[in-house]
């Protein structure tokens, strides 16, 4: 693999809303090169918009994300697609789209950004399944396949730039917990072959202890971060406490204890 | 760094190894061997184990390990063992990933040949498993149309008002525009033709009749097709991909009685209100055109109201009530029946277009011929 320079994603001082109604203020944190880095939190405290904002999908009411240094915001269309084709998304439901064969899923990127041939594109997509365990699924729609084949065929296409930041918006969820595990596996493999920075949104606790090194906390009450670092270490403090409750899995403690 | 050529070297060892050894940068924006070339050397060779060799592998991305996985696939089929040595940690790892799972063999059902879409036989099955398939489904709505009447179906009147304002109001824009100038066709049509007799006054019993037996009501239910017909059709379809549908049915509600009676109760209201206001417009719509011909709007109203009677009325308005229930039985049917994808909803919201316009002329002309025949 290429040695590339060291992506660092900067979020500054984010603020995001929805109108009027502030989901998350004040969110500063960096993702180092080759961490596996989980947003997690309650559900409805933000997360998923977090990432839509970090893929540009969302413009932040204040505040900036900065790509290697450079900030995707201020950045022109044309900057903003050269971001955008170093990094690998798989949304929530998949976002396989259901009119293209798993197959043609994977050749658009392929043929869209490289100059690769028929053939050669052709090999490279049957590689992508097989990395993924969908071999010989070439020809099948995303509505013939189950959930879980579905979650990892939009893995496939994911990867198919070799990205260097790979986003997961809930890869797991609705899965059974073995092929959660599997898939985290293989997350963790590709990352550990391709060296890529991974972003995922998850709050399956499984999954964040089996694979990440660095997280952030969103809060809901407070709408914004209580906590960030290693996961395994914020387990073990005593505070923030909601965050420890939701780590340790406990029942909700005084609501006076909460930060 | 420079950028060496991507290439790959097969030397035989001893007796039955072989060596394959990769150099360069095997990696995008390199022209890399393609596999085949490979391929037939390894069949003249026939070794039984096959060693490759990373040494001077330069930098390396899917490209290459497309090629390798390749490799591997045709060594695994003809039984050659295959080892590596030096190779990158990280082609290691990935190689055993890609292996780890057996590739799928697909069955023969999923070829997808536009062949047999256009098989005649098949064609017509589908057209009266179609045909079947609507008259089961007028046949529900029927039974809850009746339990509507008793008062024991589980139809919201509210979802009713919202979709006779969705069909209705929100239509009279385009309604207009197609009605005036549907008038102003018919009276053109008639006027080239009655000119020569110098009967251009007839333009007015030409339009009046043409519009309210046939042209106001075909044209607003062409629109309506077009308009609510493939709108309940995307609406029902990307329902049943969210399985809203479902949740309905587990819910022990009738997705008849509730998402198809108040679409269809709200055409049957609304169609021949537009059916009477398009009838007017178009009338108009002919007396501007008359007018052009030096027939003066009071001789157009008068003659046209010597045309007008109330049989001609209730033509055009009987049709408006079948046209109506065809426009939604093939669009809530598409939707209903739809698949649970992007690419199925657009199919359903096709169908529902093409179907409803089928039945509408196939229906027109059947009236039309019943009417002939009992004198009205």
């Amino acid at each position: 693999m290429t040695v590339s320079a060291p992506v660092q994603i900067e979020v500054r001082d984010l603020t995001m809303t929805y109108g009027q109604t502030v989901i998350q203020r004040d969110l500063s944190f960096n993702i180092n090169h080759g961490d596996i880095f989980v947003i997690m939190g309650g559900s409805g405290c933000g997360k998923s918009t977090l990432l839509k904002h970090m893929l540009g999908l969302m413009v932040p009411s204040r505040g900036d994300i900065l790509y290697s240094g450079a900030s995707f915001f201020q950045a022109n269309e044309a900057e903003q697609g050269a971001m955008r084709q170093r990094w690998g998304i798989t949304y929530q439901s998949g976002g396989l789209f259901s009119a293209m064969t798993l197959a043609e899923n994977i050749t658009l990127p392929l043929q869209l950004y490289t100059n690769y041939s028929a053939a050669e594109i052709s090999d490279i997509v049957a590689y992508k399944l097989a990395l993924v365990g969908l071999a010989g699924y070439q020809s099948y729609y995303p509505a013939e396949i189950s959930g879980g084949m579905q979650k990892r065929a939009a893995l496939a296409r994911a990867i198919a730039l070799d990205p260097q930041i790979l986003f997961f918006d809930e890869p797991s969820a609705g899965l059974d917990p073995i092929s959660s595990r599997l898939l985290d596996e293989l997350i963790l493999q590709i990352k550990e072959s391709t060296g890529a920075t991974v972003v995922i949104v998850t709050h399956e606790l499984p999954s964040i202890f089996a694979i990440a090194n660095n997280s952030v906390y969103l809060d809901n009450v407070s709408k914004t971060m209580i906590a960030y670092g290693d996961p395994a270490q914020l387990r073990d403090r005593d505070r923030p406490a909601v965050v420890k409750q939701f780590l340790t899995r406990s029942a909700a403690a005084d609501d006076e204890d909460r930060l | 760094m420079n950028s060496p050529q991507p290439e790959y070297t097969l030397a035989r060892e001893a007796s039955g190894t072989s060596t394959l050894s990769f150099s360069g940068n095997w990696a995008q924006g390199h022209s890399t061997a393609s596999f085949s070339g490979l391929q037939s050397e390894l069949q003249s060779s026939r070794p039984e184990r096959l060693t490759i060799d990373g040494t001077s592998l330069g930098a390396w991305d899917s490209i290459f390990m497309a090629f390798l996985l390749r490799c591997h696939d045709y060594c695994h089929t003809e039984g050659i063992a295959l080892e590596n040595r030096n190779m990158p940690a990280g082609v290691v790892k990935l190689l055993a990933v890609a292996t780890a799972v057996q590739p799928f063999q697909p069955g023969s059902d999923n070829q997808h040949s536009w062949l047999s879409n256009i098989n005649l036989g098949q064609l017509l099955g589908k057209v009266t498993r179609n045909m079947r398939e609507s008259l089961s489904f007028t046949g529900e709505v029927t039974i809850a149309l009746s339990r509507l009447i008793r008062g024991k179906a589980n139809t919201r009147f509210t979802d009713f008002w919202s979709f006779c304002w969705q069909a209705g109001p929100n239509a009279f824009a385009i309604i207009t525009l197609t009605s005036i100038l549907v008038g102003m066709i018919l009276g053109y049509l008639g006027a080239v033709q009655l000119k020569q007799f110098g009967a251009e006054i007839y333009v007015a019993n030409l339009v009046v009749i043409g519009m309210l037996r046939e042209m106001g009501v075909l044209m607003t239910a062409v629109v309506m097709a077009g308009r609510t017909g493939a709108a309940y059709a995307a609406q029902l379809g990307t329902m049943q991909t969210n399985e809203e549908i479902d949740a309905i049915t587990t819910m022990g509600i009738s997705p008849i009685e509730f998402l198809v009676l108040p679409r269809m109760l709200a055409l049957i209201v609304i169609m021949p209100l537009l059916t009477i206001y398009a009838d007017l417009l178009g009338i108009v719509g002919g007396g501007i055109v008359a007018g052009g011909l030096g027939v003066s709007p009071i001789q157009y109203m008068v003659q046209g109201e010597s045309a007008l009677s109330f049989t001609q009325i209730s033509v055009g308005l009987i049709k408006a009530l079948v046209f109506a229930v065809l426009i939604a039985v093939a669009g809530c049917r598409a939707g209903i029946n739809s698949g649970r994808s992007s690419a199925a909803v657009g199919r359903a919201a096709t169908n529902a277009v093409v179907t409803a316009i089928v039945y509408l002329i196939v229906a027109d002309a059947a009236i039309n011929i019943i009417f002939q025949h009992l004198g009205i």
